[in-house]
């Protein structure tokens, strides 16, 4: 119990400021906190997976968000019937030509010595295929955006409940990921950090512009639900009850009829949207926790043993007979399997997939404050900096305006300074985030929680 | 005629803007490539750094103007890019002072200072829009066409016109002057060739008496100089806007790496590497072939191998591939 003190101590403080935010802004604001917090501490948790435990560089975290948001997208929405028959059998054949080329480059590969003769077939392999593919999706992407654009103009997804997606997400981002560690998993580590994220630009530029896939930057919105609507909760009978029993002590107080039913309908319409974030966080919770206990149990297991002596010393965990390269490989699939869930996890709370939202320094560079300022190599440390992180990243604005307006009290309302800095309130938080990542990293390099090693 | 309307075009919507657009990322990579050469980490900063540059330098031109003073046809900005330098100088040193040297006296891995390098990204990035904000904001003033469309082709006679704009042939101009002082620096000058020296062998060069403070002292300031210069030209040309200045940081990696990382003269044709494959494979080839062939031949679509949504992407696809078939670069870089 006693080696476990400082990570109840640091998550108390972190729920205690949440509860804070609940009390002082509002419980609306400090729940929809929470649920982010929740996401976060998932995509951390896999970036942990890749840099704690095996000391990858994984900067491509945004397209993994993206491809699990673009999972949400393809598993919730119901297919669209008129644009998979103008257009849904060469959108297959495309398929099978990429599978075959990508097949005919794989027998190419094995089949021949390295030579310039293989490199300039498996070109010509490539180049002709994707000739062909532009032959023939060119037309049926045409036919099938041009089915109703105002509102489809996509292919649709399978129409199945939205939290499939969350599965689905992570097998797409792993997939993305064992590709991506085919081609660079090999580089030294800053390469591999500048490879992976020049690739997730790719994937987003991919996402963005193909509008046969998801609508691009048209956007998706209107996703279906894992939990009730607020509308439909106001008008149910046993959430009217519920909030009529949570709130009996400030009704009675109201001795008017009337007044007392526009209170009460004013409470239910509050309570319904604090309900609503209360089940997502319950949802998220749970994927935290089940990744916990996962991640837990594979750190301290033979496996992570053995990933920690291919992180401390690959040449010595090679020697030993360690397979080096096929555990980055696995390594990074996984990690990258998690951030994917925590994207589809995001899309259904947000709702909509907005591809042009996504940008590095929100998506990547912020989840890797997250991850250092937390503690690398440590679980809890991955999910409390996710918390920590997140949390400064949203009251990093209301803080900054309230140290304004202490710090030019002195000047008048109009000063023009003043309002530069009031205006200018939004950038405080890169600011913040820039600072506290070089304080921890100068001053507490392992992080808030720094990595424990059990020794038997 | 056709033929010469035809290689016309081409020069018009490629070659004077790749060249231009080669030039502005050939001045990112060079210092990238230096920084990764003698500070050995990825400088995550970079376009971040070429924005603050130009914001200073965006400051100073303003207030010139407001003094009144200008340069007649040149833009202002050539008359503040002094003032901005020296201003990024001592905040590159001041970093390097406060942040970067104690981790390099403590000989942290690569990775580490990659890392803090992100962290003055964020704070670099908070600086340059709490000041002027994160607006687009254009500075150039002056003559803006050296040779305009219809002037040319009543000059020629020709059906295309040929338009080059002066901040294109003011890039090229200033690209050419400042990359040769700094190869001659570097390469007949004995500071240069003791930078160069620390490059390939730090512990060799220290032993030979070089003084890494010095030599980190001027890595940085070249740096600045190139930041400062680079980013006021694409502003010029385009215009200033931080959030383009920080995304231009990955063709400018992608740069840096296709010419072979560490090693400065690759950066730079490593820029117009990425330019030209940029706009050669996004443009429409359709008018061109309307030209060259046969009026039976026309083709109908618009001849495009890929959207000019996938600029980005195409770049970066080339530096995968130069990652997979010649790790080192094209130009033979620092092995990894």
């Amino acid at each position: 119990m006693k080696q476990y003190s400082d990570v109840i101590s640091a998550y108390a403080i972190m729920l205690g400021l949440i509860i804070l935010v609940g009390f002082f802004q509002s419980w609306n604001i400090a729940l929809s906190i929470l649920c982010f917090c929740l996401i976060s501490a998932v995509m951390t948790m896999g970036a942990n997976i890749q840099w704690g435990y095996a000391g990858l560089i994984n900067f491509g975290i945004m397209g993994y968000t993206a491809l699990g948001g673009l999972a949400a997208v393809l598993v919730s929405v119901p297919p669209v019937k008129e644009a998979w028959q103008v257009g849904g059998l060469q959108m297959f054949v495309c398929l099978l030509i990429i599978a075959s080329i990508v097949f005919a480059v794989r027998y190419v590969l094995n089949k021949y010595q390295k030579t310039n003769k293989r490199n300039y077939i498996i070109a010509f392999i490539i180049i002709s295929g994707l000739i062909f593919l532009r032959l023939i999706s060119g037309p049926a992407i045409h036919l099938i955006e041009s089915v109703n654009p105002a509102t489809t103009g996509f292919l649709g997804g399978m129409g199945l409940p939205i939290v499939f997606s969350w599965i689905v997400g992570a097998f797409f981002a792993g997939a993305l990921a064992y590709v991506i560690g085919k081609i660079a998993l090999g580089l030294r580590a800053d390469y591999l950090a500048i490879a992976t994220l020049l690739i997730s630009e790719i994937v987003i530029a991919v996402i963005k512009h193909e509008d046969w896939l998801a609508r691009g930057v048209k956007n998706v919105i209107g996703l279906k639900r894992p939990v009730p609507y607020e509308v439909d909760l106001q008008s149910t009978q046993w959430f009217i009850n519920l909030v009529e029993k949570f709130n009996q002590g400030t009704l009675n107080l109201v001795n008017d009829v009337l007044e007392r039913e526009q209170l009460l309908k004013q409470l239910v319409i509050d309570g319904s949207t604090v309900f609503v974030k209360l089940c997502y966080a319950g949802l998220f919770s749970i994927v935290v926790i089940i990744l916990l206990i996962v991640t837990q149990k594979a750190l301290y297991s033979p496996w992570g043993r053995m990933m920690r002596a291919i992180r401390d010393n690959d040449e010595a965990a090679n020697a030993m007979g360690k397979n080096v390269v096929k555990q980055h490989l696995l390594i990074f699939v996984l990690g990258s399997a998690v951030v994917g869930i925590a994207g589809a996890m995001m899309v259904t709370y947000d709702g909509l997939f907005t591809p042009g939202s996504y940008r590095p320094m929100r998506y990547t560079f912020l989840i890797w404050v997250m991850v250092i300022v937390g503690g690398s190599g440590n679980n809890f440390g991955a999910i409390l900096g996710g918390f920590a992180v997140w949390f400064l990243w949203i009251e990093a604005a209301p803080t900054s305006l309230y140290l304004i307006n202490f710090f030019t009290s002195g000047l008048e309302e109009t000063n023009a300074l003043r309002i530069h800095l009031v205006n200018s309130i939004p950038y405080f938080r890169l600011l913040v985030m820039g600072t506290a990542l070089l304080l921890v990293m100068r001053y507490r390099p392992k992080g808030i929680l720094p990595e424990k090693i059990k020794q038997n | 005629m056709d033929f010469i309307n035809s290689i016309v075009l081409l020069l018009n919507y490629i070659f004077v803007p790749a060249l231009s657009y080669g030039s502005q990322l050939a001045l990112g990579a060079i210092f990238v490539s230096l920084i990764y050469g003698i500070l050995r980490f990825a400088y995550f900063t970079a376009g971040d750094l070429m924005s603050f540059g130009t914001m200073f330098t965006i400051l100073f031109t303003w207030y010139f103007q407001s003094l009144g003073i200008s340069l007649g046809v040149l833009p202002t900005a050539l008359l503040a890019i002094p003032f901005g330098v020296i201003i990024t100088i001592l905040y590159v040193l001041a970093k390097d002072k406060l942040i970067f040297s104690y981790y390099r006296t403590k000989k942290s891995p690569p990775v580490m200072l990659a890392m803090v390098s992100i962290g003055t990204m964020f704070v670099t990035q908070a600086i340059v829009r709490i000041i002027i904000g994160p607006f687009d904001r254009r500075f150039f003033d002056g003559e803006k066409f050296i040779l305009k469309a219809n002037e040319f082709k009543e000059m020629t006679g020709l059906n295309e016109g040929l338009s080059i704009k002066s901040t294109q042939v003011l890039t090229l101009l200033v690209t050419i002057i400042v990359v040769s002082i700094l190869f001659w620096f570097l390469n007949k000058t004995k500071t240069g060739k003791s930078m160069r020296a620390y490059s390939d062998n730090e512990d060799l060069a220290l032993l030979s008496g070089i003084d890494p403070k010095k030599v980190v002292m001027i890595t940085w300031v070249i740096a600045a100089i190139l930041a400062t210069v680079g980013g006021t030209l694409y502003g010029l040309d385009k215009s200033f806007k931080p959030f383009t200045y920080f995304n231009n940081m990955l063709p400018i990696f992608a740069a840096a790496i296709v010419g072979g990382i560490g090693n400065p003269f690759g950066a730079f044709l490593g820029g117009y590497v990425i330019a030209f494959s940029e706009i050669l494979i996004t443009y429409a080839y359709k008018k061109f072939f309307i030209y060259i062939l046969p009026e039976s031949l026309e083709p109908d679509g618009l001849l495009q191998l890929l959207s000019t949504d996938y600029k980005f992407a195409v770049s970066f696809s080339i530096l995968v591939i130069v990652l997979l078939f010649r790790p080192s670069g094209i130009f033979k870089g620092k092995i990894i």
